[in-house]
């Protein structure tokens, strides 16, 4: 990661500074040493709002290297909107390769999915994160919620599943679910659906988490035990589909409900395009 | 068939020239130019200039014509470009009692040393329209004074040499720097000043009417404001005495609130402070009444009203964080509404069964609303989750 050569449009390599990317890297040490704690970083503003993957876009701009193969991808699918954008905008400032084979990539930085085909070693995952406080809803302050983590006080995490559950009898958690990071920190997964939770555990590649506008970082270094929240009489579990995807078949897979008419017609396929589509150029 | 949707980075690109299209407006009105903004809206320019944390007014200009005449969008603009710039130095403290006047009014007392000059205000313009501005008049050029305006001394340190006011001692500290550093709370005073320095304006001025209206009241009198030019200096290793590398044109409040005091100390008025870059006299206003409202902890009042509670005031007065955050539930959350959507159904297919073994008897009137499509029943139950209405 040394690369500093400015590049073609006057910018530095991948727009922040040297000095900015190596507070961001010293903060992502940190992160990996303490897994699931929120490390305070002096974030920057970037050309994009806040809320539209500022803090990710800093995480991947401090790690990425001349040689890394970039992907981004936006509610699973790598052609959303944002996710173009923010493509071109790596493309233009740090003239990296991008990809949107999940397996090419070194770098995949993603807002509210994990792709389906399981990551390798080497890889590094970069979420886009919006609130990055777990207990943020039950308590606003950032003072108190900071005690909180120090004093390990997660009971009223627990008391807010069990509300859910007296309620409407299941955790009506259905994305951001919050886990527990090698059993100590509380932390939000960022608002992918729960169904993504389990391959946080002891996922092959790290996962860095970038928070722009509440400028936080964390991370789930390498082979980490993450566990979601739960009960013992109404364990953790993740969300189903009657049918399979109907494009690729795929049974697996989390699911984007498609309205086809005004009638009520509606399809599911897979939400990974890019999973769906190499599973469709198999069959065919 | 259904096929997934491409063409995204197509259509980003024609939105971006339809944009640029409906920013130049029709071809034979003469386009605007920056000199003219930077010349003829200068207070917009002024407000750009504070909230992005930059004084240049070429490129507050530039950022105004570009964003289309959309304050915030012109401020974000700005605070991008402002991101990228090396530091070369610190400057100095700056000396507004050095400050060339433009104008300086005090509400506390009827005269002053140095006297009350108005200066170009709007103040007691009455607001009718002025349609001799739709033919562009002539302008005549301002009457100007033959002596140059005496020494303007603070009104409040003559308050201070009496006493009567609390004083403002610099304890030295190295200041914190908001823009490089994350927000640690609770900050101090200096932290939370730049952080209301660079606030929005809307938001500031509306937190500040509350605390009048009696949401964390604290008896405010306008004791100096003062508009006008100020020497830039920083201090170079060769040099003894600092250099002057420029003048740039801020507003400063100081506002003289209702004391405090104990039985150690005898009761002082307390101050409140707005400064802000360019001529922004209400934005300074608004900013001294909500220092001296977040000032409550420290002087021993009672937090009661929304501006005097610290984390709330400051966490949500950036424009930028904020008009980033709201507008980015434009983006797509299909995965997130799919999650809920799953839950919703499986809950209403719950609530039915329920419903259906308790016996017609206990049926709710829902039954009566005509059904439609395969999922839905007539339910009004939704699940009510705080945090997922809140959250991305």
């Amino acid at each position: 990661m040394t690369a500093s050569e400015p590049t073609a449009s006057g910018y530095n390599f991948a727009y922040l500074d040297e000095q900015t990317k190596r507070m961001i890297r010293r903060g992502l040490l940190k992160a990996v040493a303490i897994p699931g704690y929120q490390v305070p970083f002096g974030g920057r503003e970037m050309p994009m709002p806040y809320g539209w993957g500022t803090g990710g876009m800093q995480l991947t701009a401090s790690v990425l290297g001349q040689d890394d193969v970039l992907k981004v991808i936006d509610q699973g699918a790598d052609d959303t909107t944002n996710a173009v954008s923010i493509r071109a905008f790596f493309e233009r400032v740090a003239g990296v390769t991008t990809t949107t084979a999940t397996g090419e990539a070194d770098v995949i930085q993603t807002r509210h999915r994990i792709p389906e085909q399981p990551l390798r070693q080497g890889q590094i995952l970069v979420f886009q994160v919006p609130i990055p406080e777990p207990l943020r809803f039950i308590e606003p302050s950032e003072e108190e919620t900071r005690l909180m983590h120090a004093l390990e006080e997660y009971g009223v995490m627990h008391v807010k599943l069990y509300e859910d559950i007296a309620r409407h009898g299941h955790i009506a958690t259905t994305y951001a679910y919050p886990v527990k990071v090698d059993g100590r920190y509380v932390t939000d997964p960022s608002p992918i659906p729960k169904f993504d939770n389990p391959k946080l555990h002891m996922s092959e590649a790290l996962m860095l988490f970038g928070a722009g506008r509440e400028k936080r970082l964390y991370a789930i270094p390498p082979y980490t035990r993450v566990e979601s929240l739960d009960f013992e009489d109404h364990p953790f579990e993740v969300q189903e589909w009657d049918a399979p995807c109907a494009l690729c078949g795929a049974r697996d897979t989390f699911l984007d409900e498609v309205i086809t008419d005004d009638r009520g017609g509606r399809m599911f396929v897979c939400s990974d395009t890019d999973y769906c589509q190499s599973r469709t150029e198999e069959v065919a | 068939m259904y096929v997934a949707v491409k063409g995204g980075e197509q259509a980003i690109a024609n939105a971006h020239r339809w944009l640029a299209d409906r920013r130049r407006g029709e071809r034979e009105t003469p386009e605007l130019g920056v000199a003219q903004v930077e010349q003829q809206l200068r207070l917009a320019v002024s407000r750009v200039m504070a909230e992005a944390s930059l004084y240049d007014p070429e490129l507050a200009a530039l950022a105004i014509k570009q964003a289309s005449g959309d304050m915030v969008e012109a401020v974000f603009l700005l605070r991008a470009y402002r991101t990228t710039l090396p530091r070369l130095a610190e400057t100095l403290p700056l000396d507004t009692s050095a400050m060339r006047i433009e104008r300086r009014i005090s509400a506390t007392y009827k005269d002053i040393p140095g006297g009350q000059v108005l200066g170009p205000t709007y103040d007691y313009t009455h607001r009718l329209l002025d349609f001799l501005q739709l033919a562009n008049a002539e302008v005549e050029a301002p009457a100007a004074a033959e002596e140059p305006l005496a020494d303007c001394p603070q009104v409040l340190e003559l308050l201070d040499a009496e006493g009567v006011i609390e004083r403002e001692e610099d304890d030295g500290a190295e200041p914190y720097d908001i823009t490089r550093d994350p927000p640690d709370f609770p900050v101090d005073r200096a932290t939370r000043l730049q952080m209301l320095a660079r606030g929005d304006e809307g938001y500031l001025l509306a937190l500040g009417y509350s605390t009048q209206r009696g949401y964390g009241r604290n008896h405010p009198f306008a004791g100096e404001i003062r508009l006008g030019t100020v020497e830039v200096e920083i201090a170079v290793d060769e040099h003894e005495s600092p250099i002057c590398i420029g003048e740039i044109e801020i507003s400063e409040c100081q506002m003289i609130n209702q004391f405090g005091g104990s039985r150690e100390t005898a009761p002082q008025f307390t101050r409140g402070y707005g400064l802000a870059f360019g001529h922004n006299e209400r934005k300074t206003m608004a900013m001294a009444l909500v220092d001296r409202a977040l000032r409550a902890e420290e002087l021993g009042e009672t937090a009661s009203g929304p501006a005097q509670q610290a984390e709330f005031v400051l966490a949500h007065a950036d424009s930028v964080e904020a008009a980033g955050f709201v507008s980015h539930l434009k983006l797509p959350h299909y995965v997130d509404f799919q999650s809920e959507l799953e839950l919703l159904r499986r809950l209403r297919r719950e609530h039915a069964q329920r419903a259906e073994a308790a016996g017609p008897k206990t049926r709710s009137d829902d039954s009566s609303v005509p059904v439609t499509g395969a999922d839905t029943d007539a339910c009004h139950t939704t699940p009510s989750d705080p945090v997922k209405e809140q959250q991305a």
